[in-house]
C-alpha cells in the first residue's frame, strides 16, 4: 500500500499547490472588493468565512443558489474570473488523477501489492507454480480439482488474464511478473510459512534452473520441482539438490523402453502417475522387431539409447542429425524415405520431430504404407490435440502432461515415490494382477493415488484414538462413514512405520500412531475415509458402530460403565 | 543551486514568519492580530505541506507532519474566528482572540521545528 499512496502523492504535489494558490487568490480577491447592499450603497466586502463559502461551492462548479447577498459589479467581475481560474485548476488536478491511474507503472504497483496481500492471507498450505504454460495449467487445474491451494507466476500477461477468466474454484493469487528475480518469489511467498514446495515448469531452461538455484538458497527446506529439457541442464540443477527433476523425453523414452519390455508393469505405473480422475488410458502394448525412428533430436535420442537397450533394431531417420541413418534421403514424410527404411518389414515407427504437422504426416503416410503398424506420435503443442486425437496414434507423446502427470503424483503422494521404487522387480502377474484391481476402483476414470499420516495434524481422530490405547486394524478404517457395513472401494498400496516398508499391506494389518498409508481410491472415497481419520465420533461409527456424539453422553456412558462394572 | 531546494526553504520559512506575525503582540487585544495574517500563514502553510508530499525518506516523514500540526492548528483557529464571529455573533472579544492567538502559537511551534529540522539537513548535507 505505500509505496502506491507514496507514488500518488508526489505526482499529486503540483496540482495540489496549484489548487491551494488558486483558492487563496480567489478568497482574497473576494475579501478585497466592495460589495453593495439593497439600497445600492456601498457595503463592506465578503468576509473570509463567507468568500471561502462562495468559492467552495462555485469552483467545485456545484452551483449553488445561495449567494450571502445580491453582489456588486465589482464582484462580479471578479468572480467570473475566478470561475474560469477555479474550473483550470480542478481539470488539471482531475487530469492528472486520471493519468496516473492509467500509468502501467502504477497499476502494475497496485497489482504487485494486491497480489502480495493475497498471498500473505493464505491460511492453508499452497505451492508456488512458476509458469502457468501447457504444464503449468493442467497442474493449476488438478490442484484446483483436488482443492490444494496455489499461487501462480507467469512472465507473460495475458496468460495471467487467461486464467482469470477460467472458472477455478479457488479464488488463486496470479501475477505478471518474471519468476527468475528472487523478489518476485519472495513476493509471491516463497518465505511464507504454509509454503510447501514450488514447481519451476516455464517454457524457459534458464528460468527454470534460476528458479530452482532461488528456492535452494532462501528457502532450502521446502522442495523444488523443476521441469529440465538438455542433460546439461539436468545435470546442473541435480548439483545443487533440485528435489526432482523431470525431463519429459527422457521419461518418455523410458515408458516406452518399459512399455516394450514389460507392458504390465509399464500399464501399472501409468495408472499410478496419472492425473486423477482422468479417462482411463488405453493400454499399449508395442511389439518388439524392427523400429523406425523419425527424428533425432534431444527427443530422438533419449529414444534410441533406451529402445535400443531392450533389443529394439533401430532405423534412424534425420537429414540434419549426427548419428542418423546417412544412406537415408528426407525426413520421413514421403513414402519414397520411409520405404528406404524399411517400412514394409517394421514393427512399429516413432514420429518424434519438432513439428507437429510433420509429426502427423509421417505417422498418416507410415499408417498408409504399412497398416499393421505401432504409430507412436510426439505432440509438442496443446493446441494440436484435436488433430492428434483425430488421428490416434496407438501412443501419443505430449510432454506438457508428462511433466504435469509427474508433479502431481510426486506431490499429492510423497509416498508414491518409494512404491514405485519397489516396482522396479515386480514381476508381469503380479503388476497386472495389481493393475487390474486399480482400474476396477472407478471405472472408467484413474483412482486418485493419495497419502496420509496418522499424526495429529493429518488424522487428530485416528491418532488419539490410537494414542488412547484402542486397537484396531487396516481392514477395520477402510468402512464407509455412512453405512458401515459397507466396505469403502479402496486398496492400501503402502504402510511406512520408520523405517520398515511394507507393499500392499493386508487388511489384518494393526496400525499404530505415527503410521504413513498411501492409497489407491476416487477422491469421493478419500474425502470419506479422511473425514472418518480427523473426526474421532465418526471414528468410532466405523470401529464400533457407536453413536456416540457429545461430551455429557460420553461422562454418562463412561460413568454407567463404571457402575456395572 | 538547486532551484527545488530554494522553493522549498521559501516556503517553510515563509509559513514560520507568516505565523510569527500574526502570532505576534497582546494575545488578548483583536486589532493586534488581523484576519489576512492568518489567512496568509493557513495558505502558506497548505503550500509548504504539498512540497513535502512523497518524500520517503524518515527526515521527509517528520517534516511532512510538523507540516500537518501546524495546517490543524491554524485551520482550528480559522474555524474558531469563523464561528465567534458569523455563527453565535459574540464577536472577537479578549477570551476568543486569546484562544484564536493560542492556537497559532502551537502552530508556529510546530514551524519552527519544521525550520530547524531544515537547517538540521542543510548542516548535514554533503554536497
Amino acid at each position: 500500500m505505500n509505496s502506491a499512496f507514496f507514488l500518488v502523492l508526489r505526482r499529486m504535489r503540483a496540482p495540489i499547490i496549484v489548487l491551494i494558490v488558486i483558492y487563496a487568490i480567489a478568497v482574497f480577491g473576494l475579501t478585497l472588493v466592495p460589495g453593495v447592499d439593497a439600497e445600492g450603497h456601498r457595503a463592506p466586502p465578503l468576509s473570509f468565512f463567507h468568500a471561502f463559502y462562495f468559492v467552495s461551492y462555485t469552483a467545485t462548479t456545484i452551483g449553488f443558489g445561495e449567494i450571502p447577498g445580491a453582489f456588486s459589479d465589482g464582484q462580479r467581475l471578479w468572480v467570473t474570473f475566478c470561475i474560469y481560474l477555479t474550473v483550470l485548476g480542478w481539470s488539471y488536478s482531475v487530469v492528472t488523477l486520471i493519468a496516473l491511474l492509467q500509468d502501467k507503472g502504477f497499476q502494475n504497483t497496485l497489482t504487485s501489492n494486491r497480489f502480495a496481500r493475497r498471498v500473505l492471507r493464505l491460511k492453508e498450505p499452497f505451492y508456488l507454480i512458476c509458469g502457468c504454460g501447457e504444464t503449468g495449467n493442467l497442474i493449476c487445474r488438478t490442484f484446483d480439482q483436488t482443492g490444494q491451494a496455489f499461487v501462480v507466476l507467469e512472465k507473460d500477461e495475458l496468460r495471467v488474464q487467461e486464467l482469470d477468466l477460467q472458472d477455478f474454484k479457488t479464488d488463486t493469487p496470479a501475477l505478471a511478473a518474471d519468476a527468475r528475480q528472487p523478489e518476485t518469489l519472495l513476493l509471491a511467498g516463497l518465505k511464507h510459512p504454509k509454503c510447501r514446495g514450488v514447481l519451476a515448469v516455464t517454457n524457459d531452461e534458464e528460468a527454470n534452473l534460476g528458479i530452482a538455484i532461488a528456492v535452494r538458497l532462501l528457502n532450502p527446506g521446502i522442495p523444488v520441482i523443476a521441469r529440465a529439457r538438455s542433460e546439461s541442464t539436468s545435470a546442473n540443477m541435480a548439483s545443487f539438490g533440485t528435489d526432482h527433476i523431470i525431463n519429459p523425453y527422457v521419461r518418455f523414452a523410458e515408458h516406452l523402453a518399459l512399455a516394450v519390455a514389460a507392458p504390465e508393469r509399464f500399464r501399472l505405473i501409468e495408472l499410478l502417475t496419472s492425473l486423477p480422475e482422468s479417462p482411463l488410458p488405453e493400454p499399449h502394448r508395442p511389439p518388439g522387431g524392427h523400429w523406425i525412428l523419425c527424428g533425432y533430436g534431444r527427443f530422438g535420442q533419449a529414444l534410441g539409447s533406451r529402445l535400443q537397450q531392450t533389443g529394439i533394431h533401430l532405423t534412424i531417420i534425420d537429414p540434419k542429425a549426427e548419428g542418423a541413418d546417412r544412406s537415408i534421403a528426407g525426413d520421413g514424410t514421403e513414402a519414397a524415405t520411409l520405404r528406404q527404411a524399411g517400412i514394409e518389414r517394421a514393427s512399429g515407427i516413432i514420429a518424434g520431430s519438432d513439428n507437429d504437422i510433420n509429426n502427423l504426416s509421417i505417422a498418416v503416410t507410415a499408417s498408409e504404407l504399412n497398416p499393421q503398424l505401432f504409430v507412436v506420435a510426439r505432440q509438442n503443442h496443446t493446441a494440436n490435440s484435436a488433430l492428434f486425437d483425430a488421428y490416434d496414434a496407438n501412443f501419443t507423446m505430449v510432454p506438457s502432461h508428462i511433466v504435469a502427470q509427474e508433479a502431481i503424483a510426486i506431490l499429492s503422494a510423497p509416498l508414491l515415490a518409494r512404491f514405485l521404487e519397489r516396482l522396479r522387480n515386480a514381476d508381469e502377474s503380479w503388476s497386472q494382477s495389481l493393475g487390474e484391481r486399480l482400474q476396477a476402483l472407478c471405472s472408467p476414470l484413474t483412482p486418485a493415488i493419495w497419502d496420509i499420516r496418522l499424526n495429529i495434524s493429518e488424522a487428530p481422530g485416528a491418532y488419539r484414538a490410537l494414542m488412547r490405547g484402542k486397537d484396531f486394524r487396516l481392514g477395520d478404517i477402510l468402512r464407509d462413514g455412512s453405512e458401515r457395513e459397507r466396505a469403502l472401494p479402496i486398496v492400501p498400496l503402502l504402510l511406512e512405520r520408520g523405517e520398515q516398508i511394507i507393499v500392499l499391506p493386508d487388511a489384518r494389518y494393526k496400525l499404530q500412531a505415527g503410521d504413513q498409508l498411501l492409497f489407491a481410491s476416487s477422491l469421493a472415497t478419500q474425502r470419506n475415509l479422511t473425514y472418518t481419520l480427523r473426526n474421532e465420533n465418526e471414528l468410532a461409527y466405523v470401529l464400533d458402530g457407536e453413536e456416540s456424539s457429545s461430551w455429557l453422553w460420553r461422562k454418562l456412558r463412561r460413568k454407567t460403565a463404571g457402575q456395572a462394572s | 543551486m538547486n532551484l527545488e531546494k530554494v522553493i522549498f526553504g521559501f516556503f517553510i520559512v515563509l509559513a514560520a514568519t507568516l505565523n510569527f506575525g500574526f502570532f505576534i503582540g497582546d494575545i488578548e487585544r483583536p486589532e493586534l492580530h488581523h484576519v489576512y495574517e492568518l489567512a496568509a500563514a493557513l495558505v502558506v502553510s497548505l503550500i509548504a505541506t504539498a512540497l513535502k508530499f512523497g518524500d520517503r525518506t524518515q527526515i521527509g516523514a517528520i517534516h511532512l507532519s510538523t507540516s500537518l500540526v501546524a495546517d490543524l492548528q491554524l485551520v482550528a483557529a480559522a474555524i474558531t474566528w469563523t464561528i465567534a464571529v458569523h455563527v453565535t455573533g459574540e464577536g472577537m472579544t479578549a477570551s476568543v482572540t486569546a484562544s484564536v492567538v493560542s492556537l497559532s502559537g502551537g502552530a508556529l511551534f510546530a514551524n519552527v521545528v519544521s525550520v530547524i529540522i531544515l537547517i538540521v539537513e542543510t548542516v548535514m548535507l554533503r554536497r
